[in-house]
């Protein structure tokens, strides 16, 4: 019961923030209740019994991709930016449209939906015994060892390419 | 107990409501964050599915969506910044050139 009253308040709140990020007109605001909504997908995470990933998500998401976002904000100066009128309103007015289209298609297909798959090997209860996070790292550095050390090389091609795009000369 | 159902409806929800936004606004940094939103919208769903079938592969899958996330955001912003040195603007419908 407590399960589902805290799953409702999360979700509500993760939709009504996730709302405002888009109807915001600034920026800086809109950051700010992105980081809101990081933080109820992070308390829907500890419901889904995966506490390591809603400690990586208020970490990486909420911390580190966010300020990022933050700085570049700050570090452009958008006054002038803000009072430039919309001219499309009919794009404004087609991209609800599809919007809602697209969600009516996912909401009839989770609608109609039942699990059919082979059940995994991690049950909640022999999770909880071995640690949540002690499973994630077992099964990163042997099950997919490959896809983590190519992660690796992914972040490091992303910071070489961020320092050369936004130097001004090399 | 609540149902997967519901997980799954409220990650196209987000999923939706980043897509909006990715047509609606024409901030070039309102995009990305609307990208995010999308990416969260994918990882709610990957994380109820590995939590309703008993497995882990999910909660991984989401550790390297997260990780492609800040790539891309890191990427991103560096061009919107070298966009802004030399447009003066982040407006999506003004920088219409791949040259300057």
């Amino acid at each position: 019961m407590l399960e589902v009253i805290l799953f409702l308040l999360l979700a509500a709140a993760a939709v009504v923030t996730a709302l405002l990020v888009i109807l915001q007109r600034n920026p800086m605001v809109s950051a700010i209740f992105l980081i809101l909504t990081f933080f109820c997908l992070a308390g829907i995470y500890l419901l889904l019994n995966a506490p390591f990933l809603a400690a990586i998500q208020l970490l990486v998401y909420a911390g580190a991709i966010m300020v990022l976002f933050l700085f570049v904000i700050m570090l452009l100066n958008l006054e002038k930016e803000q009072k430039t009128i919309t001219r499309h309103r009919l794009q404004k007015i087609f991209g609800v449209f599809l919007g809602l289209v697209l969600l009516v298609q996912i909401g009839s297909v989770f609608h109609s939906l039942f699990l059919t798959g082979e059940k995994g090997f991690f049950p909640p209860d022999k999770v909880a015994a071995l640690g949540n996070t002690e499973v994630v790292a077992r099964l990163l550095f042997t099950d997919f060892l490959l896809p983590f050390e190519i992660t690796s090389v992914l972040l490091l091609v992303a910071i070489i390419g961020a320092i050369i795009l936004a130097k001004r000369e090399i | 107990m609540v149902p997967l159902s519901a997980y799954l409806v409220l990650s196209g929800i987000l999923f939706s409501i980043g897509v909006i936004g990715f047509l609606v606004r024409r901030n070039t940094i309102v995009l990305f964050m609307s990208i995010e939103l999308m990416l969260n919208a994918a990882n709610l769903a990957f994380v109820a599915f590995s939590r309703y079938l008993n497995s882990m592969d999910g909660q991984i899958f989401v550790f390297f969506v997260m990780t492609v996330a800040a790539a891309e955001a890191v990427v991103g912003l560096a061009i919107i910044l070298a966009v802004f040195r030399t447009k003066e603007t982040v407006n999506a419908d003004e920088i219409n050139l791949m040259k300057w």
